[in-house]
């Protein structure tokens, strides 16, 4: 509900709007297991890119799946999916 | 304040035939109301509509209930309805019927005034042949019987308003003016 | 120009006069003539706008409010059921500080099926903070469009708006309007330039969460500063609007003949019309009554009824509505209004004209006669003209 610092009431603009786009609020500092992509299991199937809820996944150069671990909360929904078990939820603390 | 109260069936054009009433004193510089009574929104359920035209601005919004004209677009209605429920003393009760005033049996009231609305009509194609819209036709009755309107203005009004089939419409209330049957004298 | 419209013809020409840019409606007995007039006036090219087709009335605001945001001039309409289908997406309007304007047809709620006036569908949205009107002639609607959207697009309002008609008494009822002159309505009007908008290019996050440590009554206390602005300039766009038009009709409450009353009717609405001829006649009697108009229910007219009530000695609140459980609306509000005043009118209520059941002069110089009796000590809202056995 921020982006620049609200003190007050009267910081306030008149409805609840945020001063910037949700791209400000990194949430990956929320995850405590994180998807990681095996490119020798990965068939290309897309799976991941379309069921991960917080558009977190994107192409890398190669074309292959990758994370955008800002926004990754670590719901391991892309691990559930994957049909070729190609992703791995590692424990954060463990990387 | 001269009230006219319509009764019709839903898909006659009786609430049309108010507001084209209306219309019509509006352009001789009176103030004017029109609003309909529904019953339930269905061809051929009893419908009854009420102008309301004055020389000075009009407060009233509520239903008319000691009507000063009747006028019965659907001769069926005679029956159910109790149409002179009200009628103010002197007042013109016209019928769309090819039966003449005397034969019609509306008791107490000796303005009673007939027109064959429905022929009339058809001989325009206006409507159906089932379903005739005799609204404008019986509004030329309506002006020839009570003069609340002159015959030019309900020309004009209906030239400008009605959605289709302006001319034969205005023909029709013209031909409607000229047949109307009397129990007297106009 | 005139012109005899109904209130739902004048409710269209008024969208279009004050240009709205985005409409978003769904049809609903008595208010499907606003839908068909104004799309007879985009076909026939004489209204500009961008009509939403939609399957619900909850659709139709969330359309609304998501093109206000935008920065869109917006329009709707509805009534009864409609309306109280649009509840939740009402919130989100005033809530959001979208300025949309809507008209809602005073139907009866069902059951039993009613289509005809009654005010409970928008009395029962009083909380959701929007401005309320209630208009007593066609031509009223029209002028109190232009001057909702000036009011409601003051930035120190923001607030969306309804109007209200009463079903078929003024949705159906064709009488004469005079529509001002487009270009001096532009004038008056300008055009809706929020100073935060959606925008693709500079993107925010609309509606966001709030945690209860962060800005949740603050947001909620900011509508009811909005709506303590509309007091003011509602009275001001009216006077104004007046002082252009010939037309203005007493800002939040409508006062009538009251300068030397002792009785004081409160109503709301088309039966004010009738409210007016019965007082010509009571008057002629000798019946020093008068009338105060409910134009604005919300923000209500707290202060107009404490300045009116200094000179009257008894208030007739008629309510086309009521709250089960307790009694109509106006005549709660009322009576709060006045509580901090240490010598108050005597305030009678009556529940009357419900579910369309026609208000007539006689009906209203029934109810002045009963409140003129002496028996003082009524309290509760008397429901008037109810069918009962014989006694």
């Amino acid at each position: 509900m921020s982006g620049k610092e609200l003190r007050c009431y009267e910081d306030l603009p008149p409805s609840p709007v945020t001063h910037d786009s949700s791209l400000v609020f990194k949430t990956g500092s929320w995850r405590t297991m994180r998807p990681v992509i095996s490119k020798e299991k990965c068939k290309l199937c897309g799976f991941c890119w379309k069921f991960c809820p917080d558009v977190s996944i994107f192409e890398d150069s190669e074309g292959y799946p990758a994370v955008d671990y800002d926004y990754c909360k670590g719901c391991g929904i892309c691990a559930n999916e994957c049909p070729f078990d190609a992703i791995t939820m590692l424990e954060e603390d463990a990387i | 304040m001269i009230e006219i109260r319509f009764h019709g069936r839903g898909g006659q054009g009786s609430v049309i035939g108010a507001q084209l009433l209306a219309e019509a004193a509006f352009r001789e510089g009176k103030f004017v109301q029109a609003f309909p009574y529904f019953g339930v929104e269905r061809r051929g359920a009893p419908v009854s509509a009420f102008t309301r035209i004055s020389t000075t601005p009009i407060l009233t919004r509520t239903n008319i209930y000691t009507p000063d004209h009747v006028v019965v677009l659907d001769p069926t209605l005679v029956e159910f309805v109790n149409i002179t429920e009200g009628l103010r003393e002197g007042g013109w009760v016209i019928v769309n019927t090819r039966k003449s005033p005397d034969a019609l049996g509306i008791a107490g009231h000796s303005n009673i005034a007939t027109v064959d609305a429905t022929g009339i009509a058809r001989s325009h194609g206006l409507g159906s042949k089932a379903a005739p819209i005799v609204n404008t036709s019986i509004l030329g009755a309506v002006a020839r019987a009570t003069s609340v309107v002159g015959l030019d203005s309900l020309l004009a009004a209906i030239r400008e308003k009605v959605p289709s089939r302006r001319e034969e419409n205005a023909a029709a209330a013209k031909d409607a003016y000229e047949a109307l049957m009397t129990g007297g004298a106009l | 120009m005139k012109l005899v419209l109904s209130g739902n013809e004048a409710a269209a020409y008024g969208a279009m006069l004050a240009r709205a840019e985005v409409i978003s409606a769904y049809p609903i007995t008595p208010q499907t003539k606003i839908v068909e007039k104004i799309a007879d006036l985009i076909a026939d090219g004489r209204f500009k706008t961008e009509f939403i087709k939609v399957e619900s009335e909850h659709s139709a605001m969330a359309a609304c409010i998501s093109a206000s945001l935008v920065g869109a001039r917006t329009f709707t309409a509805t009534s009864s059921q409609g309306l109280l289908l649009m509840h939740e997406m009402l919130h989100w309007a005033s809530g959001s500080r979208t300025p949309v304007v809507m008209v809602n047809i005073n139907r009866a709620v069902a059951p039993p099926w009613s289509v005809w006036a009654d005010q409970t569908d928008s009395i029962a949205q009083r909380d959701t903070g929007w401005i309320q009107y209630y208009c007593e002639s066609c031509q009223e609607v029209v002028d109190t469009i232009m001057q909702a959207y000036r009011v409601c697009e003051d930035p120190r309002v923001l607030l969306p708006a309804m109007l209200s008609e009463d079903a078929f008494f003024l949705s159906h009822t064709s009488e004469i309007v005079d529509l001002p002159p487009q270009e001096e309505l532009d004038a008056f009007l300008g055009t809706y330039e929020p100073d935060v908008r959606l925008d693709i290019d500079n993107p925010r996050s609309f509606g966001s969460l709030s945690m209860p440590h962060q800005w949740y009554p603050e947001f909620r206390y900011k509508i009811q500063e909005g709506m303590e602005h509309a007091v003011e300039a509602i009275e001001r766009v009216d006077r104004e609007y007046g002082s252009l038009f010939g037309r203005s009709y007493g800002g939040l409450l409508d006062l009538y003949r009251c300068e030397d009353a002792d009785t004081v009717i409160v109503a709301a609405g088309s039966m004010c019309s009738t409210i007016r001829a019965a007082i010509e006649e009571l008057r002629s009697e000798g019946v020093k009554v008068g009338m105060a108009r409910i134009r604005v229910f919300r923000p209500f007219p707290t202060e107009a009824f404490r300045a009116l009530a200094k000179d009257v000695r008894s208030l007739v609140v008629l309510d086309r509505s009521f709250s089960m459980g307790s009694e109509g609306a106006f005549f709660s509000e009322v009576k709060a209004a006045l509580y901090p005043l240490s010598d108050r009118p005597d305030v009678r209520g009556f529940a009357v004209g419900i579910g369309g059941r026609d208000i007539t002069i006689e009906t209203i110089r029934s109810i002045i006669t009963d409140s003129l009796r002496p028996d003082t000590g009524i309290t509760a809202q008397k429901w008037v003209g109810l069918r009962r056995c014989e006694e």
